[in-house]
């Protein structure tokens, strides 16, 4: 692995996460659930996009410096669930973990019913019980609308 | 009697186990001669539901009021969403946090999908879903159970025809949830484009529930134990030609019933426009007005269940 990214000159890092196997063209969507892009952090993000890798076309994010916590990288399984997350110090991988996905995700998801209380101006995070893995498939539960696959993506908060 | 009944809330007819939806028709049934006037009650005195109607409701809203005033409780609400600070902004979180600080009970008409559940987040008291758009109706199929059951004796071991806008309809969704735990034989009757949604055919066919589907009330009238007729609305069809087309096939009328069985019983959750005309009501088979008439017992049931649960 450590050698093919360096084979398509993607730069590696001392310390921090490397995000592997993102689905093509969701690193942005990543970075948006991971709270990459407005939270203010140190770290330089920085995002690979249209990757050639053995299993056709991927994203990679990198973060310097910070370690990421399964906690907050299982909720990227949602949209991208053959991602894996590298832990890497002093250049090396220390821990290589493949995402999984959660019972429940609240807060990540628009619900894709518009008619959904959820999309009024109301104080709850958006709930969706994960009904399905393959594809993933998920359940909000107020209004009870099945979301899926691309439709998951499409509504990353 | 009493009964073991523990519910905090009621947003779907889903969250009640067989046993449980059997205990609220036994207490409907006891309740009947309170709805009709002919006992006197004071379970409910010194008590106040709020009815939250952000839609308006005819018959929802009458009998619940109807329910609690039978029992000797207050009502407190309002009818319409003009009248209330939703207008203002407020949001539903805050109007239910306001109506739990006044009210013992909640009762909550929503025209948005997952309001009774997102009430019932943020409620000391019981929530009861008085429907919440094209979501759920908990109380209508109580009072549609319960008038089967009154019609026929018994729930289950009866065909059941449901005819009308199957596909859109929340009250026949969550009828038939309801039908296959109690394993009613059901026909589902509607035009091709309106179909019981395959989720629902698709959970009857794992319970191995017994269910035709036909397009015309004709074809299966005949068989039928009770027939559950529902409206069909307008705006589902891309033109009136098409609407009336279809409309036309869905009117009951006097003479299609006369070669039905003799205890053929015809119930509608109303109200109704065209799809059951007039000349049928002087027939011992209608039996609509009893149905909305049982929406009183029933609910005061629900009532005194989640009161003293």
């Amino acid at each position: 692995m450590e050698g093919k990214e360096k084979k398509i000159k993607i730069t590696p890092i001392e310390h921090g996460t490397v995000i592997d196997h993102i689905k093509k063209g969701q690193a942005m969507k990543v970075l948006r659930i991971l709270d990459l892009v407005d939270r203010e952090i140190d770290s330089i993000v920085s995002m690979a996009m249209n990757v050639n890798s053995s299993q056709g076309k991927k994203d990679i994010v990198k973060v310097e410096g910070k370690e990421l916590k399964n906690e907050e990288f299982d909720k990227i399984s949602l949209i991208s669930p053959n991602a894996t997350v590298n832990i890497i110090r002093d250049y090396d991988v220390v821990k290589k973990h493949r995402v999984e996905l959660p019972d429940r995700a609240k807060g990540i998801v628009k619900c894709k019913n518009n008619n959904c209380i959820t999309n009024q101006r109301e104080p709850v995070d958006t709930e969706f019980e994960v009904i399905g893995e393959d594809p993933v498939k998920l359940k909000c539960i107020y209004c009870e609308r099945e979301m899926i696959g691309e439709e998951i993506s499409r509504n990353v908060l | 009697m009493s009964y073991e009944f523990k519910k905090d809330h009621v947003v779907a007819i889903d969250d009640f186990t067989i046993d449980e939806i059997r205990t609220i028709l036994d207490l409907a049934k006891e309740m009947t001669p309170i709805a009709e006037g002919k006992e006197i009650n004071t379970d409910f005195e010194g008590r106040v539901l709020a009815t939250l109607f952000f839609e308006p409701s005819t018959r929802t809203r009458l009998s619940f009021e109807t329910a609690i005033k039978r029992m000797g409780g207050r009502c407190i609400g309002f009818a319409r969403p003009g009248t209330s600070s939703a207008k203002k902004g407020e949001t539903l979180a805050d109007t239910i946090r306001v109506a739990a600080g006044y009210a013992d009970m909640i009762v909550l008409r929503h025209p948005q999908e997952g309001a009774a559940r997102l009430a019932s987040n943020f409620s000391e008291v019981p929530v009861i879903n008085a429907g919440d758009g094209a979501g759920h109706h908990p109380t209508q199929t109580l009072l549609d159970l319960f008038t089967i059951r009154e019609e026929k004796g018994r729930i289950s071991d009866n065909h059941i025809g449901i005819a009308g806008d199957l596909k859109y309809g929340r009250t026949v969704h969550s009828l038939t949830k309801a039908l296959s735990m109690f394993d009613a034989e059901m026909t589902f009757i509607s035009p091709p484009s309106l179909k019981m949604p395959e989720e629902i055919t698709d959970m009857l066919k794992r319970e191995g529930i017994e269910y035709h589907e036909v397009e015309e009330i004709e074809d299966t009238l005949e068989d039928l134990d009770l027939l559950y007729m529902t409206r069909i609305q307008r705006e589902r069809f891309p033109s009136d030609e098409d609407y009336q087309k279809v409309a036309r096939s869905y009117h009951l009328e006097k003479d299609m019933i006369k070669n039905s069985k003799e205890d053929l019983k015809v119930m509608h959750p109303l109200p109704r426009v065209d799809e059951i005309k007039a000349d049928v009501d002087d027939t011992p088979k209608a039996r609509y007005f009893q149905q909305a008439a049982n929406g009183v017992p029933t609910r005061m049931a629900l009532l005194k269940l989640l009161k003293e649960g």
